[in-house]
């Protein structure tokens, strides 16, 4: 199919993403609409940054302002971050480990549709009647007080989409543990797809505490619960507790893969292998397990009490131990390599002093006492977007240029992407440096104004200047893209021509089988070693044969437009509006109708013949490096 | 490429020499001037962990500049495969033990700080015959937007400014009235919650010397999102010598409403009588419970530095407030609970309530 030349009309296009299966195309699903949201939050963070650069200012209103910042915060991470390290995920995981597709083909497409439509129904809150307003973190008495639909949006959105995000996770976690290429052991993975799987798992118990206060917050607005209603008997520093149980483990969710994407790229562009292979596995695994033991460090000042706090603290300081290993082993990763300042390096070699003063302050945090100056002030905003900008954000803007070729089959500009490069790198450092000093200096967070006489003008405007730079650079990305994208000038198996890992021996973009055979791995590295032996392909681990392959299907859209449309009478009949529990009971109909149709209808896939897979290889043999 | 990174990294420099010129801050705001134990004790374990930090950014800095100068692949070598290492036990031991020396440096402090700031055991003690303790407790209650503060010992109350004596332990015990709140003396020390759900206490200490640097008037914040004038839920602490808070606390105890001066402020204090009493008490010994106080006590309105926390002390801006708080402190619950007033009836209550003074009469 792929190999067949087929010129599409748009509509077969959009049809043919609306129903697929394949972990390739769902991955760039999850590009597209996670890059959308990350533009949406980028806006959303440039209103913010202009409201704020001189005082007294009334750009925005105080209202509409708690909504910018609660939707900023909300969207960046559950709806931009989160979706576009599924995307890598996607698109490379099931390439590293040599395997054909994910586990479960069918619950990855639904997991993207889940997440897509909870996206929307929590952005449609703008258009109807205002957004959340009480922080990403919703603490339950402002999130009750809240009035109108806000919340609920927060609530519902978020629920459907963690539920996509869940079935992704472990959909993973299977994937890896069960579809592994012959010789791919655990200790010859890519750290990737270690990281991945880490990740997977950290996602499958850390998204039902969020799923739990998530569905009290529901009943409570809902629905006439008193979970958090201090005056019915119910307790609000539950639901901060769950949060953080949920929100601390989140926050290694999406660190650690970006870990892995800097991972491949240290070793790809030093000619090396990775340095302290095995203890990077090991800090990986324990940076997820240490991550479910801190989460009263945000909150510190909540009145835990000393002992409390004291154990914390001390936790929350053990972290500090495997992010270092990981720091130093990629600095002799680099040591004694043979560097190559590609666009994807230069962004690996700029995360390292950037997410390390990030990591600093956060040890800095642990030490309680000092915590409670920190604590909800700027200081902790400039050391969160110092680990998820620096981090998280470097990572994909590297991500993407690294494995574009990969997915897309054309290499991005290296001269807009040092351009893009410079000016969100500046600008990030210029935005949030001084936001350590203005907290220090005593400006509290999600503030939508701050009074002139405090000493905090100065370091506002460079703040906001920075902010200006970022989206300069964020621009460029996208010019980049459609650039990219016109030319279309098409590569081979393995562009940068240092790829070390099982990918890169596939054409770009891979078949939609992956694998005509599966790849035999030897080692670490796979394709690295096959190199050094003067061959370019990998050893196969069995003989041509038929390939069984799932037939898309449209149901994962429709199971995840029922939950859309449900939520809305979830919703709406708070108000009494009469038709507000027919729309609840159609659109819980149309979801589980969906799933009963799924259950009941037999659908065993098809097979790729023996005979078309040979054609293939006679189709392909220009394309090949 | 190489001179261009050096004059970047002399850019970075200057940035960072201007931040250190332009200071630490207001004195009266800054955690950077820190004007007593608990803040010391803050600022103390700040400059430790910075120390300790700054020096793991250095070590990294060093090896990491090394590394990328040093082996970037050049012209001629472009075949050239590097040795492929797997690893160093020795360089692992040394990289995990180490950290974990410096962080027991950092932990050792911050255990024995963090139960020494939560030691609120002196607020338990017995009162004496009068009902007075030695350590003074102040219940902080905070409402959308404004602050309540009570001297429970003394039965006096008072708003939106806090006052307290320097150099002695002051014991706060804190609690929110609808949202979630945060107080935070920034220059005095760290914050704590006031949780709707419980009383949070703790203490802090104003240092005479530093407080006379901050005129005697520190900033406080609301540290929690709170809706829409979050940012605006400021407060004042103003501090006096031990022996004025006494007689401070004295003329609280013994005042009485206050009598109009003049006409106008007879007037006027009929208006606030039929449109705010209900709300907003005028004496500092206010009987009622906390349920009913719904509105910051003005006994000691005409003594302040701010009107509604955050605008200048005069007659106009007062007006400007009575007229539409909603433009000021937006969400806030003044808004609506009182008929419109004309701007003789303005005018009266202005100087109404800038008569109400405690200690200057």
């Amino acid at each position: 199919m792929s190999t067949i030349a087929q010129k599409r009309g748009f509509a077969s296009t959009i049809w043919d993403y609306l129903t697929t299966v394949d972990h390739k195309k769902i991955a760039i699903l999850y590009l597209i609409a996670g890059g959308f949201f990350f533009l949406l939050g980028g806006i959303e963070a440039m209103l913010i940054r202009i409201q704020l650069a001189v005082p007294n200012n009334d750009f925005v209103s105080a209202g509409f302002y708690n909504e910018l910042l609660t939707m900023h915060g909300t969207t960046m991470i559950f709806l931009a971050a989160m979706p576009l390290l599924l995307g890598f995920m996607n698109a490379i995981m099931p390439l590293q480990i040599g395997a054909r597709d994910v586990a479960f083909p069918f619950i990855n497409a639904l997991g993207f549709w889940l997440f897509f439509f909870g996206g929307v129904f929590l952005n449609l809150s703008w258009f109807l009647g205002g957004a959340p307003d009480a922080g990403w973190t919703s603490y339950a008495s402002l999130s009750l007080a809240s009035e109108g639909h806000g919340i609920d949006f927060y609530a519902l959105g978020l629920q459907i989409s963690g539920f996509g995000t869940l079935m992704g996770g472990i959909n993973f976690l299977v994937t890896i543990i069960n579809m592994r290429a012959p010789g791919m052991t655990y200790m010859r993975m890519p750290l990737f797809t270690w990281t991945t799987f880490v990740a997977s798992a950290l996602i499958l118990f850390a998204f039902p505490p969020l799923t739990a206060s998530i569905f009290m917050l529901t009943f409570d607005r809902m629905f006439g619960a008193n979970f958090f209603n201090v005056a019915a008997g119910g307790n609000t520093i539950i639901w901060e507790h769950f949060f953080w149980i949920f929100g601390h483990p989140e926050v290694y969710i999406l660190i650690l893969p970006a870990f892995g994407i800097f991972s491949e790229i240290f070793a790809t562009f030093s000619r090396k292998r990775l340095f302290g292979y095995s203890s990077m596995v090991f800090a990986t695994v324990l940076i997820g397990f240490l991550g479910f033991m801190v989460w009263a460090h945000h909150m510190f000042t909540v009145g835990l009490g000393p002992v409390a706090n004291a154990i914390f603290a001390v936790a929350t300081m053990a972290i500090a131990v495997p992010t270092g290993i990981k720091i130093f082993n990629w600095l002799l990763t680099i040591w004694g390599g043979s560097i190559k300042f590609t666009v994807p390096m230069i962004y690996a070699v700029a995360f390292i002093p950037s997410f390390v003063m990030g990591g600093v302050t956060g040890v800095m945090q642990a030490a309680a006492p000092a915590d409670y100056q920190y604590h909800d002030s700027y200081f902790i905003v400039a050391h969160f977007h110092y680990v998820i900008v620096g981090g998280v954000v470097l990572a994909l803007l590297a991500g993407t240029h690294f494995y574009w070729p990969k997915m897309f089959g054309t290499m991005l500009s290296e001269k807009i992407g040092k351009f893009t490069f410079f000016f969100f790198f500046v600008g990030f450092h210029l935005t949030f440096f001084v936001q350590h000093f203005l907290g220090l200096m005593g400006m509290p967070r999600r503030v939508w104004t701050f009074l002139p006489g405090q000493g905090l003008d100065t370091g506002n405007l460079v703040s906001s200047v920075g902010a200006a730079f970022m989206a300069i650079g964020v621009v460029s990305l996208l010019v980049n893209i459609v650039i990219t994208t016109m030319k279309n000038e098409r590569v081979g198996n393995d562009p940068w021509g240092d790829g070390r890992t099982l990918e890169w021996a596939l054409p770009s973009p891979a078949p939609f089988y992956n694998f005509k055979q599966l790849p035999l791995v030897r080692g670490l590295d796979a394709y690295w070693l096959e190199k050094m032996e003067g061959k370019d392909t990998l050893t196969p681990a069995e003989p041509i044969g038929d390939i069984h392959m799932p037939n898309p299907s449209f149901v994962p859209v429709v199971i995840s437009f029922g939950l859309f449309v449900a939520a809305f009478g979830a919703m709406y009949q708070v108000d009494d509006k009469p038709w507000a529990i027919p729309v609840l009971i159609i659109g819980l109909a149309i979801t589980f109708g969906a799933m009963l149709y799924r259950s009941i209808k037999d659908d065993h896939g098809f097979h790729i013949h023996k005979e078309d897979l040979m054609e293939d290889d006679d189709d392909n043999k220009g394309v090949k490096a | 490429m190489k001179n261009r990174l050096s004059k970047w990294r002399l850019m970075s420099v200057f940035a960072a020499l201007a931040l250190v010129l332009s200071g630490c801050g207001e004195p009266f705001l800054s955690t950077l001037t820190p004007a007593g134990e608990v803040a010391y004790q803050q600022y103390d374990l700040m400059i430790l962990s910075t120390v300790i930090m700054v020096a793991v950014i250095v070590v990294v800095t060093i090896i990491f500049v090394l590394a990328i100068t040093r082996f970037r692949r050049k012209k001629g070598e472009e075949d050239k495969i590097p040795k492929q290492v797997e690893g160093s036990h020795t360089l692992e031991i040394v990289w995990t033990v180490i950290p974990i020396v410096l962080l027991l440096i950092l932990a050792v402090p911050t255990v024995i700080m963090t139960f020494d700031q939560a030691d609120v055991k002196a607020m338990d003690e017995e009162p004496n015959e009068e009902g007075v303790r030695d350590a003074l407790v102040v219940n902080v209650r905070a409402s959308l937007y404004w602050w309540e503060f009570e001297y429970p010992d003394y039965g006096v109350i008072t708003s939106q400014e806090l006052v307290v004596p320097t150099d002695q332990k002051v014991y706060f015990n804190l609690i929110a009235s609808d949202v979630k709140h945060s107080f935070w003396i920034p220059a005095a020390g760290g914050k704590m919650d006031t949780n709707t759900d419980n009383v949070n206490k703790f203490w802090l200490e104003f240092d005479s010397e530093k407080a006379d640097e901050a005129n005697n008037l520190f900033y406080g914040k609301c540290a929690e999102l709170c809706g829409p004038s979050h940012a605006l839920m400021d407060f004042k602490v103003e501090t006096k010598s031990q022996e004025d808070f006494q007689a401070w606390l004295n003329a609280m105890q013994s005042a009485e409403e206050v009598a109009p001066a003049d006409t106008a402020a007879a007037q006027g204090q009929q208006i606030f009588e039929q449109s705010c009493l209900s709300c907003h008490a005028v004496t500092p010994q206010d009987g009622r419970p906390e349920q009913a106080r719904l509105a910051p006590n003005l006994a000691t309105f005409g003594e302040r530095s701010r009107i509604a926390g955050i605008l200048d002390h005069n007659e106009e801006e007062l007006k400007n407030w009575i007229r539409d708080p909603e433009q000021y402190k937006p969400g806030n619950k003044m808004t609506g609970t009182y008929q419109e007033l004309s701007e003789e009836e303005l005018d009266q209550l202005a100087s109404y309530l800038m008569s109400l003074k405690v200690e200057e009469k």
